[in-house]
């Protein structure tokens, strides 16, 4: 039976139907994506030694690139901070702004972009993979569910990687920001780290926290999703991938923004 | 027994099943064949529940699978195996792991000894000994077809599909692999559901055969009977005729 076409006036609302039905089943299948690996994480049988494997891919393989751009980072918001500030009289506060910058701000977000650069592409890429040859098909048929142990894993990862990621990278940067501030341009080390214990307080650890937490979660989230559902051969891995990266990086931002918003 | 009845599905515009019937009786070697692209895969795919239909149903030994979800379809695929086109190994374990694998994660009350002693049985029986260490990557295709008949086998199922073992293989070797099918079914007495376009070699290894096109299983019979038919399309496919493809498609 052929569909009867629609009438030209009608199309455009038909295109804009189609879109939105598009969107809303999107949306759908990646909460319960989500949902499933919750699931998958709060009940037995626990995949200890794939978390183990993840924390190792995603966190402890990120390393270098984390204290690579925390330092250069701290570095750079030493260097024009201190050459604000001190237009202002203020250079005395530069401990605290590149403490509070980095803390905040900085740190998880940046941190979030760079494991997602590493290690999330590098996931969409493996799952993607597994899913064009069929691993995963082999899992499901096997009685296994494929969630438990692809998805799982990775998103409990990231929940303690993250973090920890974000740790390195504020320390890191906040000694960049010393190495400049203090070591090149003169600034004393009292002044320093004495002003940050001033003004950089519990609150500010918990905003980054918070922050680096939800990145924890969404960037497994999407690299997984996106490898899990990736296309056909080849092409569709790349392009899971390359979707994977640009979402996870627009979204970090946005809930970044909103995160930032709501978080005292 | 498996029993396949008036099953369609439909992707985007493309109808690749149109209601399709089968019956599979328990035991039996049972190959499906058809042109490339003809919808034997998906007709697999929805027989192990990895899609679901449009519209019909698949019944196993009476329960009907099509409605089944979750916990409940899992305690059916229990019973099977299946070797996928290729292989789909877990190039992240070593042969003996992926061997391994259903035995530790299905079966947890097997100790280390038994799991050692199936995987080395399971190899053996399909010419790998002393292989358990290498990765997938490092072995032949030949070879990794094998490795996945001894995963698919190393539970023992009582219905295996086989989806094109052999595909992409020299002659010797799909011989090779076509044999072993027949010694371990003899051995084991599964159901087997083959896909296949290897012509004419299923025909030494088929209890029955049959004949898919257009979405439609158009002839089932032995193998001495569908060698044998008077359907057009069964015959230009047994002969690869050319010709008559025109006429008959």
């Amino acid at each position: 039976m052929t569909e009867r076409p629609l009438p030209r006036a009608l199309r455009p609302l038909d295109t804009v139907g189609r879109w939105a039905i598009y969107v809303i089943d999107s949306l759908g299948r990646f909460g319960t994506f989500l949902g499933q690996a919750l699931a998958a994480i709060l009940t037995p049988p626990f995949k200890f030694w794939a978390f183990i494997d993840r924390i190792n891919y995603i966190g402890y393989r990120s390393l270098l690139i984390i204290v690579l751009t925390g330092s250069f980072t701290g570095m750079v918001l030493g260097l024009q901070m201190y050459l604000t500030l001190i237009r202002f009289g203020s250079e005395a506060y530069l401990g605290p702004a590149v403490a509070l910058s980095l803390i905040r701000e900085l740190g998880p977000v940046l941190a979030a972009l760079m494991v997602t650069g590493r290690a999330g592409s590098a996931l969409t890429a493996e799952i993607g993979i597994m899913r064009i040859t069929e691993q995963i098909d082999a899992l499901t048929v096997m009685a296994l569910n494929p969630v438990r142990y692809l998805v799982a894993p990775s998103i409990l990862a990231g929940l303690v990687t993250f973090p920890l990621m974000t740790a390195i990278f504020d320390v890191v940067g906040i000694f960049g920001g010393y190495l400049v501030g203090v070591e090149l341009l003169g600034l004393s080390q009292g002044t320093y780290f004495g002003e940050m214990q001033t003004f950089v307080d519990w609150q500010d650890l918990m905003t980054g926290f918070w922050k680096s937490l939800s990145f924890g979660i969404l960037v497994p989230w999407v690299c997984t999703y996106k490898g899990f559902h990736c296309g056909h051969g080849a092409e569709g891995v790349a392009r899971a991938t390359t979707e994977a990266v640009v979402l996870s990086s627009v979204l970090i931002l946005v809930w970044d923004y909103f995160l930032g918003s709501v978080l005292p | 027994m498996i029993r396949v009845a008036d099953l369609s599905k439909t992707f985007g515009r493309q109808a690749v099943l149109r209601g399709l019937t089968l019956e599979v009786a328990t035991g039996e070697i049972m190959v499906v064949i058809g042109r490339s692209g003809g919808g034997k895969s998906v007709l697999l795919k929805h027989m192990i529940g990895l899609l679901h239909p449009d519209a019909g149903t698949i019944t196993v030994d009476g329960t009907e699978i099509t409605r089944l979800r979750g916990s409940e379809l899992d305690g059916v695929r229990e019973r099977y195996g299946v070797v996928f086109q290729g292989g789909a190994l877990f190039d992240s374990m070593s042969v003996f792991d992926n061997v391994a694998f259903p035995l530790r994660e299905r079966k947890r009350r097997a100790g280390v000894g038994e799991i050692l002693d199936r995987v080395e049985e399971k190899l053996a029986q399909v010419g790998l000994t002393g292989m358990g260490h290498k990765n997938p990557a490092e072995i032949s295709g030949g070879m990794r077809k094998r490795v996945a008949i001894a995963r698919a086998l190393v539970t023992e199922p009582e219905i295996v599909f086989f989806d094109e073992p052999t595909t992409g293989l020299d002659p010797i070797l799909v011989n090779t692999i076509h044999h072993l099918i027949v010694e371990l079914h003899r051995k084991f007495r599964f159901t087997a559901v083959m896909v296949s376009h290897e012509i004419p070699e299923i025909f030494q290894i088929a209890d029955r055969v049959a004949m898919l096109h257009e979405g439609v299983i158009v002839e089932t019979g032995a193998a001495d009977a569908i060698q044998g038919s008077a359907n057009p399309i069964v015959q230009q496919f047994i002969r690869g005729d050319v010709e008559a493809a025109g006429r008959v498609s």
